[in-house]
């Protein structure tokens, strides 16, 4: 029988988590530094920091390692202190929810699908 | 013998300056966890034209918000920090008692100057 714990998807976990910290620790420091040294005063200016097709690939993608990055830590959290499995199970989903709601969110934000305007 | 499993009385135990860290690292790491959507959801008003990007600024010159802002600087900073150690704890660097009290200092101390220069920017 496969255990609910997740602990027995470990290594993979541990993984990801490290690979996705790898990437976030070079490019969040990155992003910020973009944002602070163009710091905009405008409207026109704000929408131009996220015009670049390179800065919407950028922020995509480390939305998506942020993401998946979340998803480990708060798994991790919920199996240390939530113990009873059907309280446990109803959170990872609520996480993975908030998650994926936020990324897709985010690249709806970023490509803009909605109104198919350049911002 | 206790009877298993045994739970911790997590208020009478006494934690080394590098548990501290350690779970402080947590604590920000559910923060900004708790926060993400918030942002998402700021950064879709801002962007969504001339009154969106007013609403957010607007907000943001508040003294609520800006703590708010100063809070999360620090939950960013701390596990950012934090994390960069515990990946050198991973390749077994800084593993030894007086290194890691060391490293878990200079954590602090990281963190501490660049919540104090949001501070310093956000409120002087």
């Amino acid at each position: 029988m496969k255990l609910a714990t997740g602990s027995h998807t470990g290594t993979g976990a541990w993984l990801l988590q490290r690979a996705t910290a790898l990437g976030l620790a070079v490019a969040l420091p990155g992003l910020i530094l973009y944002f602070l040294a163009t710091w905009p005063s405008d409207f026109a200016g704000w929408q131009a920091l996220f015009a670049p097709r390179w800065s919407q690939v950028l922020i995509m993608l480390t939305g998506v390692a942020l993401a998946l990055h979340a998803w480990v830590g708060m798994r991790d959290i919920f199996m240390d202190y939530v113990h009873p499995t059907g309280v446990r199970l109803a959170l990872y989903l609520a996480v993975i929810l908030t998650l994926a709601g936020s990324v897709l969110w985010l690249a709806a934000i970023l490509f803009d699908v909605t109104s198919g305007s350049t911002a | 013998m206790a009877k298993r499993p045994v739970y911790l009385d997590l208020l009478h135990v006494h934690l080394p300056l590098a548990g501290w860290v350690s779970i402080m690292h947590r604590i920000s790491g559910a923060l900004l966890f708790v926060t993400l959507p918030l942002g998402v959801w700021g950064l879709s008003v801002s962007l969504s034209g001339e009154d969106g990007f007013k609403r957010i600024t607007d907000c943001l010159s508040q003294p609520l918000p800006r703590v708010l802002l100063l809070i999360l600087v620090w939950a960013l900073a701390h596990h950012g920090f934090a994390g960069l150690r515990h990946l050198a704890l991973d390749v077994h660097w800084g593993v030894g008692l007086r290194c890691a009290r060391q490293t878990s200092i200079a954590v602090l101390m990281a963190t501490g100057l660049v919540t104090l220069f949001a501070a310093w920017r956000l409120f002087a």
